[in-house]
């Protein structure tokens, strides 16, 4: 199967049923390159580093083929208190980035 | 990070309803480590092993720390000179032998790779999560390291409302 954004956020979707999913294909010349924010229940009770491990164990076949793979790892409660702190903060750390979502409310239209 | 939040992360983690899930992370990915590390070269693992055990803190990277050859490796060398630790690294570039066998030995598929005192800490995400959320400095800690940031943290600790 061919490795692209489409696919690869199936197997996430399937498999960690996230509340929150974005994927930037950052692919360049170097090759294939992923960024991910995860956001998923299932990530509850464990520490960052067995929370990659699910991913990296989910995408083991990409990864062979992948050159870059970064990944955000939050569990909701973790997810909302950053969007909270990313409110109450003017200069909003996502507000320039690919993870907005342009619907959190807190940006004067 | 402040030790009520910390306090309130052990307990949240006992709480969890998974009982597999408060046994320590570094227990579980050990024992994974070892299945793909048995595979392995003895004399490779052997050489593998003195250097991370010999090392407080051991990185594997794309480059060398005066010239990084890759954006992530470039970040875990600024986040451990902010904290002003010693390490040795290895080039995984100069040694593809080096390069394949380490994604076995760490069972990881990327580089960097960090290790602290022994033990398979991540790569760049998870390093720069833990430097950004102050467990860093805590780390560091454990292994007989002050951070230069640990007088930042608790003065930021002290003086928060």
């Amino acid at each position: 199967m061919e490795i692209n954004k489409d696919n690869i956020e199936k197997k996430l979707r399937d498999a960690f049923e996230p509340t929150y999913l974005n994927i930037d294909d950052c692919s360049s010349g170097c090759g294939l390159k992923f960024d991910t924010i995860i956001v998923s229940k299932k990530f509850e009770g464990k520490q960052l580093l067995a929370r990659q491990r699910l991913v990296n164990d989910l995408l083991k076949d990409e990864m062979t083929k992948i050159h870059a793979f970064t990944q955000k790892t939050y569990t909701p409660d973790e997810w909302e208190k950053k969007q909270e702190k990313a409110a109450t903060n003017p200069e909003c750390p996502i507000k320039s980035t690919s993870a907005c979502t342009g619907n959190c409310g807190n940006c004067p239209k | 990070m402040s030790s009520a939040f910390l306090f309130r992360r052990v307990l949240q983690q006992c709480a969890s309803r998974s009982p597999v899930s408060i046994i320590s992370t570094r227990w579980t990915s050990s024992s994974t480590e070892n299945q793909t590390a048995a595979s392995l070269d003895p004399e490779f693992k052997k050489k593998i092993d003195d250097f991370i055990k010999s090392n407080k803190i051991a990185i594997f990277i794309k480059g060398e720390p005066g010239a990084p050859r890759c954006g992530f490796s470039n970040a875990v060398l600024q986040i451990l000179d902010l904290h002003g630790c010693d390490f040795k690294s290895k080039n995984i570039l100069d040694d593809e032998q080096l390069r394949q066998n380490m994604k076995n030995y760490s069972n990881w598929p990327t580089f960097p790779q960090v290790y602290f005192d022994g033990e398979f800490i991540g790569g760049c995400d998870i390093l720069l999560g833990m430097h950004q959320s102050g467990e860093l400095v805590d780390e560091l800690k454990k292994i007989g390291i002050r951070s230069k940031l640990a007088d930042v943290n608790n003065k930021n600790a002290s003086t928060s409302k």
